[in-house]
């Protein structure tokens, strides 16, 4: 129950003189469901693109199910189980959904680099991808060229990518970010009913969504961890009211 | 939110195998190809260039139109091969078949070990740099004059005839037979890799780069590899060209010819399996009717062809005829 699956020790990554990330200690249990917030750029989507590779710290370590992955490029984090999804849609445009899905599956399975056998005969991973997108209630739209997808499917079909590669460790970067208020709650039941044995960190400024889907919440403020807690502690505590919700009245 | 295009009755896995599936369309077109035998008998020797020019459209398109990775300098291989298949005759023997392995190998380990350097860039940078290599590999031909025959050209190329029975002949009637051959059977090699898991990781790059790693993938291993395989294939075509015509001129190098490709494929309809063969037969026949209504000027026309198709249809004469046909369908 206590085991770490992914757990960050003092990340630290500037741009010349503006600090990004700050002395940052972070420890994801197995499974758990942690929210990450904070004012706009407080460093939430970089301290994910820390994590998953995308930039590469000053300093600090990043280990996953107590395995040292600091040195390791994205995609070797990925077949690792840390995998992501992306606050701004980075989607295959012209595939549909099966084609994408299919080489997400693919690529894992390690069978990508097959150019002598048909994509059609590998039946295992068809099926395995039709599964996901199905369950993320895609089944009926996994014919249709991903531009032409509305956008709220656009954004079922980033976590159907993520969910393709098996990740042990899924972060999501504001995964309703766009979504109309009445239908993020159709995208976050999904991201609810996931599986348990997944650890979850998800980043979002709907706090009526973070109070009901987090466990634990953590406070991102100019780049370093401000405060973090159980939704209760968080909700009580004066400081994160005045910099977290007193800058959401401006923004 | 059903379409058309989706009955519910389709399984996802027979949905793949429908796109793969054969058309009748392409059996007409392939079967078409056998009509300059008799329509044309004395174009044969043009319809043989335009199957080589196809096949190295199509090694071009494997790169450009699915992996999305732009060359300047695609003739680079098709160089090596056709002086490789050329200088492999005058040295060792003239069986064609043989000369056309050994022109696709060595353009293969060229292609091989300069895919490091390609895989790593792209873009602007990624054109100059291929753009860069074919120069660099146009003067190190001229230079080697002993070898190359340098700007005379490549002369004593002997080849026998094609499966010991079929003479080059001066109509070109064996050497479009024989091109055509070469060109169905990479095509086929071609259209299975398209519909292969790798095929859809080239189109997983063309479409999003950066999410390519974010589901596992390594890109620059997938384009390492095609890079090879088009490779391969430039020099394929290339090695047909010098067995055809028996000689090897510098200009197989040359820009011009990596340029002329890349509009060809344009044309014809980058990231479609017969983009490049319907390219190559439009600018190759459009050049052989310009160049007889004006000797001097026919790059003018092939201009303004280029710039009309490209503005009417941007995704090239077939993209405009499936847009065509799609909108047909609807009614």
């Amino acid at each position: 129950m206590n085991a770490v699956a992914l757990s960050a020790r003092g990340l630290h990554k500037s741009f010349g003189s503006l600090v990004v990330a700050r002395d940052i200690d972070i420890d994801l249990p197995v499974g758990a469901r942690y929210a990450l917030i904070g004012p706009n750029g407080a460093g939430k989507t970089t301290l994910i693109n820390l994590m998953t590779g995308l930039l590469t710290p000053n300093a600090g370590q990043i280990a996953l199910g107590g395995e040292d992955v600091t040195a390791l490029k994205p995609q070797a984090r990925v077949k690792r189980g840390l995998a992501r999804t992306f606050q701004i849609n980075t989607l295959f445009a012209g595939l549909n959904p099966l084609e994408s899905v299919t080489l997400a599956v693919c690529e894992r399975r390690g069978i990508a680099d097959r150019f002598w056998q048909n994509i059609a005969g590998n039946k295992d991973a068809i099926e395995e991808a039709y599964e996901i997108l199905r369950k993320l209630k895609l089944g009926d739209a996994c014919y249709q060229t991903t531009r032409e997808l509305p956008y709220g499917r656009q954004r079922l079909l980033e976590i159907a990518l993520a969910l393709a590669t098996k990740p042990k460790v899924l972060l999501l970067d504001e995964p309703a970010a766009g979504v109309p208020h009445e239908e993020s709650g159709e995208i976050f039941e999904v991201v609810a009913g996931l599986s348990d044995d997944l650890t979850l960190l998800f980043i979002e400024h709907d706090m009526h969504v973070v109070f009901r889907f987090a466990t634990h919440i953590i406070v991102l403020v100019g780049g370093a961890i401000f405060t973090q807690g159980s939704p209760a502690e968080i909700a009580a505590d004066p400081g994160v009211r005045e910099v977290y919700l007193g800058t959401r009245k401006h923004g | 939110m059903t379409t058309l295009d989706a009955p519910r009755t389709v399984t996802p896995q027979g949905y793949l195998l429908r796109q793969s599936r054969w058309r009748p369309i392409e059996v007409a077109f392939w079967l078409a190809t056998l009509l300059p035998f008799w329509l044309f008998p004395t174009y044969l020797s043009l319809a043989s260039q335009i199957a080589i020019t196809g096949l190295f459209a199509l090694s071009l398109d494997l790169i450009l139109g699915y992996a999305g990775i732009v060359s300047l300098g695609h003739a680079a291989f098709f160089g090596i091969g056709a002086y490789t298949a050329g200088i492999f005759s005058k040295f060792v023997w003239g069986e064609p078949f043989s000369g056309l392995v050994v022109a696709a190998a060595v353009a293969g380990v060229v292609g091989y070990a300069s895919s490091f350097i390609i895989s790593r860039f792209r873009h602007l940078t990624l054109i100059m740099i291929t753009l860069g290599l074919g120069l660099l590999l146009k003067e190190a031909a001229n230079s080697a004059h002993w070898l190359t025959g340098g700007s005379d050209g490549l002369q004593g190329i002997d080849i026998w005839p094609v499966l010991g029975v079929f003479n080059f002949d001066l109509y070109g009637r064996t050497a479009y037979g024989y091109a055509l051959g070469v060109l169905f059977v990479v095509f086929l090699f071609a259209r299975r890799l398209i519909n292969s898991p790798f095929g859809l990781a080239l189109r997983g790059i063309r479409e999003n780069f950066v999410r390519m790693p974010a589901i596992g993938a390594d890109s620059h291993a997938h384009i390492r590899k095609v890079y090879t395989i088009a490779a391969i294939i430039a020099g394929i075509a290339g090695g047909l060209l010098a067995q055809t015509t028996q000689t090897v001129a510098l200009e197989v190098l040359s820009f011009e010819r990596s340029a002329d490709v890349v509009v060809m494929l344009v044309l014809g309809g980058a990231g479609r399996l017969y983009g490049g063969l319907i390219g190559a037969m439009v600018y190759m026949i459009a050049r052989d009717q310009f160049s007889g209504i004006a000797p001097q000027y026919w790059y003018f026309w092939i201009g303004a062809l280029l710039v009309i198709v490209v503005m009417l249809l941007p995704n090239g004469i077939l993209g405009g005829l499936s847009a065509l046909l799609k909108r047909w369908r609807r009614r």
